[in-house]
């Protein structure tokens, strides 16, 4: 638990420190006003990249839980693309998504409280919806 | 004199804030990443604490595959927005001043008690719809930016791949669409 609150740490002021934290800055982006957000997404990815690649070869299982280092792959589906291209709109709207939303709050941006309630509200109503279509088995489960 | 300013003029064009903030903060965000994936061997996302916190206050079917790692992702949560907090204690508040920082224009900056904090200028029905649809979207979808962009890119996994780039087209067209609208901030 120290450990997950210390890599939230660095990722939340990393969200910070590349204003990701800003909705204004994401915008700007999804405008071609300013491309700095490829630095960020790729940034991250290629450093997460590298230690997914290197650890499986160093050690077989992480030392806190045990668990192997593998890549657990999430199935492709039709979802992917439907829940993606909701959260493009979602995201294209507000310029904020869930992991800046909550460094937002840090940095002090009250405002996005707003972001968050949303955010709730709407995966309160997906799981409603999709719990009841796993009830009456009407729909295919979502598996993930 | 191998002097060339078309590269330079389209560089400040793309990036009028500079890359180096950027790709620190980055680089950041996957360490962060990193560090809880050394130690528990879990690819951390942002988007499921949604669902995980509502399994505490909801009995709905669909929240209770959540409760096991419900608690981790508070912390998880929680240490996100400690490190915003963290961020403007310092860099924001300029305390801990370095060149490879530059501070934004947007927003507005206020003091609390000798922290300098930020608000946005984005209109809170934006947000909020947003946020609904973001709430919706990144359920559905099987994750987020954190998820599918920094963890599922990192792991070459074509699920995220293709996840990635259909929100990423989406909200680019939506985006420049409200903008065109006249929607501003």
């Amino acid at each position: 638990m120290p450990l997950i609150l210390l890599g939230g740490l660095i990722f939340g002021f990393g969200l910070g420190f590349s204003q990701m934290a800003r909705p204004e800055v994401v915008l700007n982006f999804l405008q071609f006003e300013d491309f700095g957000l490829l630095f960020v997404m790729f940034g991250a990815a290629i450093v997460s990249g590298i230690a997914f690649a290197v650890l499986p070869r160093i050690s077989d299982a992480a030392p806190l839980t045990g668990d192997r280092y593998e890549r657990r792959l999430k199935p492709f589906d039709r979802n992917v693309l439907i829940g993606g291209g909701i959260f493009g709109v979602g995201w294209g709207l507000s310029g904020i998504c869930p992991g800046a939303a909550y460094a937002s709050l840090g940095v002090g941006n009250v405002t996005i409280l707003w972001a968050l309630a949303g955010m709730f509200v709407g995966a309160y109503a997906q799981g409603y919806w999709r719990s009841r279509a796993a009830e009456t088995g009407t729909a295919p489960a979502g598996a993930d | 004199m191998a002097f060339d300013p078309v590269p330079l003029q389209l560089t400040a064009e793309l990036f009028p804030n500079g890359i180096s903030r950027y790709a620190v903060g980055g680089l950041l965000v996957g360490l962060g990443a990193v560090v809880i994936y050394v130690g528990t061997g879990i690819a951390a996302g942002a988007s499921t604490f949604l669902e995980s916190t509502l399994s505490y206050v909801s009995d709905q079917s669909r929240f209770q595959q959540y409760v096991a790692s419900r608690d981790w992702r508070v912390v998880f949560t929680l240490g996100i927005v400690l490190g915003g907090l963290a961020f403007a204690a310092t860099v924001q508040s300029g305390l801990v001043t370095t060149s490879l920082y530059e501070a934004g224009t947007t927003g507005e900056l206020y003091e609390v008690g000798g922290l300098t904090l930020w608000s946005t200028s984005v209109q809170p029905w934006r947000l909020f719809v947003g946020g609904v649809l973001v709430g919706i979207g990144t359920r559905i979808g099987k994750g987020c930016t954190s998820g599918h962009g920094v963890c599922g890119v990192g792991s070459a996994s074509k699920t995220s791949l293709v996840g990635v780039a259909t929100f990423l087209t989406v909200a680019i067209v939506t985006a420049q669409i409200v903008a065109a609208l006249g929607v501003s901030p």
